[in-house]
């Protein structure tokens, strides 16, 4: 059928703020969409409240609204913009759960807003864990056994019959939140009652456990004609128990014969039309029990997912794109392969290479959680490899995470004892599968470890081989020949088997490459320098062979150029003599580092290819918009380190490589990178490095005359403490060079000190530990700018809402400032430009300054995009990553048209969005170090509601009345005084402990008190768990010592209740609450704001 | 041990044997399907042919005594990019190197396949020598470029059976079969019979020289005309009997038997470039215009516009347009190019089984 006409305008919801389980893959997806159905001819509307994204850029929607996703401001914008229909399947779970509440509520019917994609029954019939089983049997198919639960009791009831361990999945939770598995009554009740909390209709499903069979998931496709092809097969490394987003996954499938295939195929389409997904993408997920086959499903998401993502990426073939085509009324076979362009997109991709993901984990952030993992996912990004064997691209995985592995390294591992592998083998955690190489490298079985780890023994085989081969490169005669070869001594000394050194050396790494083994790794083996192994390869004719991802195994010619390396005998690239511009992205997504990035490195490309270059994207990230075959005009799918960067350069030589776009992974590289001959273009590395390391820096600042709050250096525990009581506590105290305030801490006393000194850092002389004067109640600022070189401009100053101290990823901040007068506006300008100016900026420059007592100070200067130039370019109306990329090509500002600042008659609020429900037990402080996952924006002429707008698309409604709870530490006692009078004058009711009681029973008013906790009942956690209080301020001592203030904000944070704390921040809300209180929230599209410029 | 894979173009490919050792010619072929190598070494249309499966890692979950379709394996020789040497899977019985070796079928890994596959779909397929004894590019080249090649070759005389038999699916005995069906063997894939039997026919298989009066005399309901290997062309008698047969019993032709069909019709064939060969070609039902996705093997095609008006198209490729199925407007006849019993594949074309059945109940 071709595409309706009787619609003409389509509503399409993001996901919103990064969470886990919900990251840029929706950006990926919503992106796509957005631009097949403009490219259709429809109107857009738009409504996501995550500034970060590329699908929220003004181009890519015709009304562009960055305002919370909730049903009841999505009615604001249904009533306003009156769509014909809404695509719900593109933006996750969220916008699948506002959609459905949408249309149960009848706000779709009162509008006349069709559902398209998938109807309300059908998502019902997926989601609905009882109406899935109902469906799954109709069909023949098998399911664990199981049952529903809406109450403790009804649980309890449930675990006689299916017994231990049992598995708990609450209904409608995101990215499977609040789901465990029980292996005694005790972890039972405590899971239960957490799953009814968290599900938003208390409902639970308690499942028999599959725990061990191997699990499996079909990216399944159907149109309106009931065509249905299979995209991708994807198998899961480790086995059920452990959540997809957790696992080391494989596609495809690697272990199941055609006949067991086939089977699951079968299912996959008998499921997809029996819950009546009309068009678009559904990802499915089935468990298969290893020992006879037997194969159940688990479930399915009728909707893009984040495996659609990795499908997508992994094929070639556009998942989101071709569903949003199938939604408005095109069948598969009316739409074209884009990749081969000469056939149709209704076929099944198949592919002749293998690709593993792997996820990555922020557990270094989240101390005193367990860390064990689960079917909750709790990882924060993912790396994606390809390789034409398993163990290239597994080893191509671990390189491109990031997180200092080379490959399937072994040396931290090295001292573990014997007797506790097998626990790091059978309970599930992230360095399982470098304990898998311990244990092999130790000689336990391939049968005795699947025994440990239910993973199936062909991995694990395909393990040993690679532990093996290490052993053989390391192995003394090998030793001996290779490095003589590397010493270029003897090229002609013959080896055992009458092979010469050469022979010898060439026939070893050729097969170490082809096993996926980096330069690095090798280095290390024969301890020479990783460039020796590549001069040495490069002698021998070993190189990187670039391959072409096409989606039918080389049947057909490829039009799209999307590359990954291996080691091969033929190279697929046939490098233009157009200028090139290579553009370095961000790999997988970490706290610190994500979208921003990513959309940043999307807009430099397609600023570059407006200006006619060619542009190479380099990425390992499947989630991303980057990684989108048709956002640059080459991408390669390759780890970002030194060496699999260095062979896409020598390759395509393009005339500049851009560094300051994915945060700090590129940024690694660019000494290393200029010093092997590439032309890095923008700020160079060595200004990079006048702004990272601390002497140099201070250089920079004497000389134009800022000033940094006091601090100093040290390498020792010993050294630390004269330096920080000569500064005086409390102090910040950090590693050098880290990004997103890793490791970073407020530090009260000496007895603290030494512990972080002995405890949470290696000191050393290489790596110091840089000690900072603690600015309290300091307003912190930062500021992004863009310089030509001559010229700077800011593009924006934001104030933050908390005090300095807390990391800037993790304030609340507001542009343009709301309490700072022009004189320290102007000043801060002048700053910035005398920054741009002395490290010789090109492109973007991010500074963050402290304001105390009418003081500036510099806090830290980054020569390079921030994560806050999307919200800047969204807030002001102006592109400035194209901007920067530009400029870095050799345009000036003037000749962009970019001259002089932007103040917007609006306010832009940003606010961070934290995991801490995936955490439970970490530290929920908020401090130096970056926690949040991702952020939100809220806009409106009116800074209070500004504000309101974005705690609500964080989830924190704020609430219009009822109680409040107020404990503020002593220095607080007297800022809170207002505060509470005016929650008053606005009619709430006050609750506090003794002492801030006092204080305002003296000022006037009435509060209830409660009791501290270990001081008698009713405490606050009473009055938590009844629901019977709905804001909370509290601000804490900041002494590590009383956990009960942790305890506070874990409770509330658990129970969805708005906590406050901080002073400016409690001010705020309570200012956001009288602006609500004064009138409803409206809507208003970016462009119109735009118009306002 | 070393194998050397050389083509008649004078490309050479180094590797590492596996399975048997040796010498053997054969066109070099290229699979594109993920799944199902077994059933793909075990598919008679496969004789005379070096197949090279372009998914990279093959072995993985081994062999077993079910999945065959046919007596053993019929490659000629078999190219992976990684042979496995490990297999899981709760079915396996022997690794892929012991079930090859057993067969005397020499296996090559350790070459670029993707290169040999890029060369085959860019110059077409051509002939080549595996050998894990002579080791002289030159003289195995040679040897390619000598060797007589499939067209105008008999290579159903290779693998049709000698003797007519019973067919008979594992643990059913056929009590309630409705039809009696004779099926012509050129190769004749197990899964056909499976799905026949499955469909409640008797299946009686004949070797593909049976002359038609034997046939008709035999009194069946239908007629099933297998796949098979190789060039249609000189398989003349199949052609004769074909022709003996129609309109006087339903037909029912699958890959090779559509190709003699298309013949004895009046039609022409010729040769494909490079073939089509996997398990995701996109066929569309132009009846429904319903797409389903097939598992193909050939590499002769019947040229769809010499047909006689007699005959209407039923199925074509969505990828190069070519015919893929066709139907006889007064006749009780139909065929397909494709796989319908799938083995390894999809079974999106599986209701053609009942759709011959029909055709019985209504003869």
């Amino acid at each position: 059928m071709p595409k309706r006409t009787d619609i003409e305008k389509i509503l399409i919801i993001g996901s919103g703020a990064i969470i886990i389980g919900q990251a840029c893959e929706f950006d990926y997806s919503g992106t796509q969409a957005c631009k097949a159905l403009k490219e259709e001819g429809y109107e857009i509307t738009l409504v996501n409240s995550n500034p970060a994204t590329i699908m929220t850029d003004p181009d890519f929607a015709d009304q562009t609204y960055i305002e919370p996703i909730t049903a009841d401001t999505v009615e604001l914008v249904i009533e306003k913009e009156r769509p014909d229909a809404l695509l719900p399947t593109l933006g996750g779970q969220t916008a699948l759960n506002v959609s459905v509440e949408l249309a149960e509520s009848g706000v779709l019917d009162k509008y006349g807003v069709e559902l398209i994609g998938a109807k309300l029954p059908a998502i019902q019939k997926a989601e609905d864990r009882a109406l899935f089983k109902e469906a799954m049997m109709k069909i023949g198919l098998a399911v664990p056994q199981s049952g529903i639960a809406h109450t403790v009791p009804e649980a309890l009831a449930l675990v006689e019959q299916i017994g231990f361990p049992a598995i708990i999945r609450p209904a409608f939770t995101l990215g499977g939140t609040g789901g465990g598995i029980a292996y005694n009554i005790e972890e039972y009740e405590k899971m239960v009652a957490a799953g009814l909390a968290l599900s938003p209709i208390s409902e639970l499903l308690i499942e028999e456990s599959v725990i061990g069979w191997k699990e499996f998931e079909l990216e399944v496709m159907r149109d309106g004609a009931d065509n249905v092809v299979i995209i991708c097969s994807i198998e899961n490394v480790d086995a059920m128990g452990v959540h997809t987003g957790d696992s080391i996954t494989v596609a495809p499938i690697q272990t199941l014969t055609d006949k067991e295939y086939q089977l699951m195929r079968d299912s996959a389409i008998k499921i997809i039309r029996e819950i009546g997904v009309d068009t678009g993408g559904s990802n499915i997920q089935f468990a298969v029990d290893p020992k006879t086959g037997k194969q159940v499903v688990i479930e399915m998401n009728p909707r893009v997912s984040r495996s659609s993502a990795l499908a997508s990426k992994a094929t070639g073939f556009p998942i989101a794109k071709i569903a949003a085509k199938l939604a408005v009324g095109y069948n598969l076979d009316e739409i074209p392969n884009d990749i081969t362009a000469e056939t149709p997109a209704c076929f099944e991709p198949t592919i002749d290479y293998v690709v593993v993901k792997i996820p990555r984990w922020a557990f270094e952030k989240f101390q005193g959680t367990d860390e064990t993992l689960t079917t909750q996912m709790k990882s924060v990004g993912e790396a994606m490899a390809i390789g034409r064997t398993f163990k290239e691209a597994l080893q191509k995985g671990l390189r491109s995470l990031e997180t200092g592995w080379f490959g399937l390294d072994n040396h931290p591992l090295e001292e573990l004892p014997l007797s506790e592998l097998p626990s790091k083998l059978s309970i599930p955690n992230v360095k399982r599968i470098f304990y898998i190489k311990a244990a092999l490298a130790r000689g336990m079985s391939i049968e005795e470890i699947h025994a440990y780890t239910h993973i199936d023994p062909f991995f694990l085989y395909n393990l040993k081989e690679i532990v093996d081969f290490e052993n053989a490169l390391s192995e003394s005669d090998a030793h001996q020949h290779i490095k003589r070869h590397l010493k270029g001594a003897v090229s002609h000394h013959a080896s055992q088997n009458g092979e010469t050194d050469g022979v010898f050396t060439k026939r070893l790494l050729h097969q170490a490459k082809q096993y996926g083994f980096s330069d690095r790794q090798l280095a290390d083996i024969y301890d020479v320098s990783e460039e020796d192994i590549r001069e040495c390869r490069n002698e021998l004719g070993i190189e990187a062979t670039f391959k072409t991802v096409d989606t039918c195994a080389a049947e057909f010619e490829a039009e799209t150029p999307y590359y990954y390396s291996t080691c091969s005998s033929e190279d697929e690239v046939r490098p233009s003599d157009k200028p090139k511009i290579m553009i370095l992205g961000g790999g997988p997504n970490r706290i610190g580092q994500g979208i921003e990035f990513d959309y940043c490195c999307v807009h430099a490309a397609l600023a570059l290819k407006d200006d006619g270059y060619e542009t190479i994207m380099v990425n390992s990230n499947p989630e991303t918009v980057s990684t989108d075959y048709d956002t640059s005009d080459r991408l390669y799918f390759e780890p970002l380190t030194r060496e699999d960067v260095l062979n896409i350069y020598h390759k395509e030589k393009p005339a500049g490589v851009i560094v300051q776009f994915g945060g700090q992974t590129p940024l690694n590289l660019a000494v290393a990178l200029r010093d092997a001959g590439v032309p890095i273009i923008g700020t160079s590395p060595e200004d990079i490095a006048r702004s990272e390391d601390r002497e140099l820096f201070k250089a920079v600042l004497d000389d134009i005359g800022l000033m940094q709050s006091p601090n100093g250096t040290a390498t020792s525990s010993e050294e630390a403490a004269p330096i920080a009581a000569a500064l005086g506590y409390p102090v910040i105290v950090r590693p050098s060079y880290v990004l997103g305030g890793r490791a970073m801490q407020i530090v009260y006393d000496e007895e603290l000190l030494h512990e972080y000194m002995n405890t949470a850092v290696e000191a050393s002389p290489e790596h110091p530990v840089l000690i900072d004067k603690y600015l309290e109640e300091a307003i912190e600022v930062d500021v992004d700018a863009i310089s030509d070189g001559n010229l700077t401009v800011i593009g924006g100053i934001m104030e933050h809402i908390e005090e300095a101290g807390i990391h800037s990823g993790d304030s609340d901040c507001v542009l343009p400032p709301y309490t700072l007068v022009d004189e320290q506006i102007e000043k801060l300008k002048t700053f910035t430009y005398d920054l741009a100016k002395a490290l010789r900026v090109r492109g973007l420059m991010n500074v963050q300054y402290a304001i105390k007592n009418d003081e500036i100070y510099v806090l830290e200067v980054n020569p390079r995009a921030s994560r806050t130039i999307p919200f800047v370019s969204k807030a002001i109306g102006v592109p400035l990553a194209k901007l920067a990329a530009r400029v870095m090509a050799g345009k000036t500002l003037d000749e962009l048209g970019f001259t002089s600042e932007i103040e917007p008659a609006y306010f832009s609020v940003k606010a961070p969005v934290f995991p801490f429900n995936r955490f439970p037990g970490s530290n929920t402080r908020l401090g130096p170090e970056m926690k949040s996952t991702g952020e939100v924006m809220g806009i409106d002429t009116d800074v209070s509601r500004a504000f309101a707008k974005a705690q609500k698309a964080c989830g924190y409604s704020l609430p219009l009345g009822g109680k409040v709870f107020i404990s503020v530490k002593n220095k607080d006692k007297r800022a809170i005084i207002f505060i509470a009078k005016k929650l008053t004058d606005l009619g709430f009711e006050l609750i506090a402990t003794h002492g801030t009681a006092k204080v305002l029973l003296r000022n006037g008013m009435e509060p209830e008190l409660v009791f501290s906790i270990g001081k008698g009942r009713p405490t606050i956690h009473d009055y938590i768990k009844n629901h019977a209080v709905d804001l909370i301020i509290n601000t804490p001592t900041g002494d590590l010592h009383r956990p009960n203030e942790l305890l506070i904000r874990e409770m509330a944070i658990a129970h969805d209740i708005p906590i406050f704390s901080t002073i400016p921040g409690a001010a705020a809300a309570v200012n956001a609450i009288d602006a609500l209180q004064r009138g409803d929230i409206t809507v208003t599209p970016l462009q119109d704001y735009f118009q306002m410029l | 041990m070393k194998a050397i894979l050389a083509l008649a173009d004078g490309t050479v490919f180094e590797g590492e044997q596996f399975g048997a050792t040796g010498e053997t010619v054969g066109e070099v072929v290229f699979n594109t399907s993920m799944t199902g190598y077994q059933e793909v070494l075990t598919d008679p249309s496969y004789k005379g042919q070096i197949v090279t499966m372009t998914y990279p890692l093959i072995g993985n979950y081994g062999c077993n005594e079910a999945d065959v379709e046919s007596i053993g394996p019929q490659v000629e020789g078999f190219v992976v990019r990684e042979y496995s040497a490990y297999h899981s899977n709760w079915r396996s019985k022997w690794s892929l190197d012991t079930y090859l070796s057993e067969h005397d079928i020499i296996g090559i890994q350790g070459i670029d396949t993707r290169a040999l596959t890029r060369r085959l779909r860019v110059h077409g397929v051509m002939n080549g020598c595996l050998s894990t004894e002579d080791m002289d590019p030159e003289s195995l080249i040679a040897k390619a470029k000598a060797w007589h090649g499939l067209v105008g070759w008999d290579l159903v005389q290779r693998v049709t059976c000698p003797n007519p038999y019973a067919w008979k699916n594992q643990g059913d005995n056929n009590s309630d079969a409705k039809y009696r069906v004779i099926a012509l063997d050129f190769g004749i894939k197990y899964n056909i019979l499976r799905q026949l039997t499955e469909h409640g026919c008797e299946v009686q298989v004949v070797p593909a020289k049976t002359p038609a009066e034997e046939i008709l005399a035999a009194e069946p309901d239908g007629v099933f005309l297998s796949n098979g290997p190789g060039d249609p062309m000189p398989v003349g008698y199949a052609i004769d009997t074909i022709q003996g047969l129609m309109g006087k019993k339903p037909l029912f032709g699958i890959c090779l038997g559509h190709q003699l069909l298309g013949l004895a019709l009046g039609g022409k064939t010729f040769k494909l470039k490079f073939g089509h060969r996997g398990a995701n070609q996109p066929v569309k039902h132009l009846e429904t215009d319903k797409v389903e996705i097939t598992s193909q093997n050939h590499g002769f095609c019947v040229d769809i516009d010499s047909l006689p008006n007699s005959i209407d198209i039923t199925h074509i490729n969505l990828n190069d347009d070519t015919l893929e199925g066709i139907q006889h407007r007064e006749y009780p006849i139909f065929s397909v190019q494709y796989h319908p019993e799938a083995s390894p594949g999809p079974h999106d074309a599986s209701y053609l089984f009942s759709r011959f059945t029909e055709m019985m109940d209504e003869c």
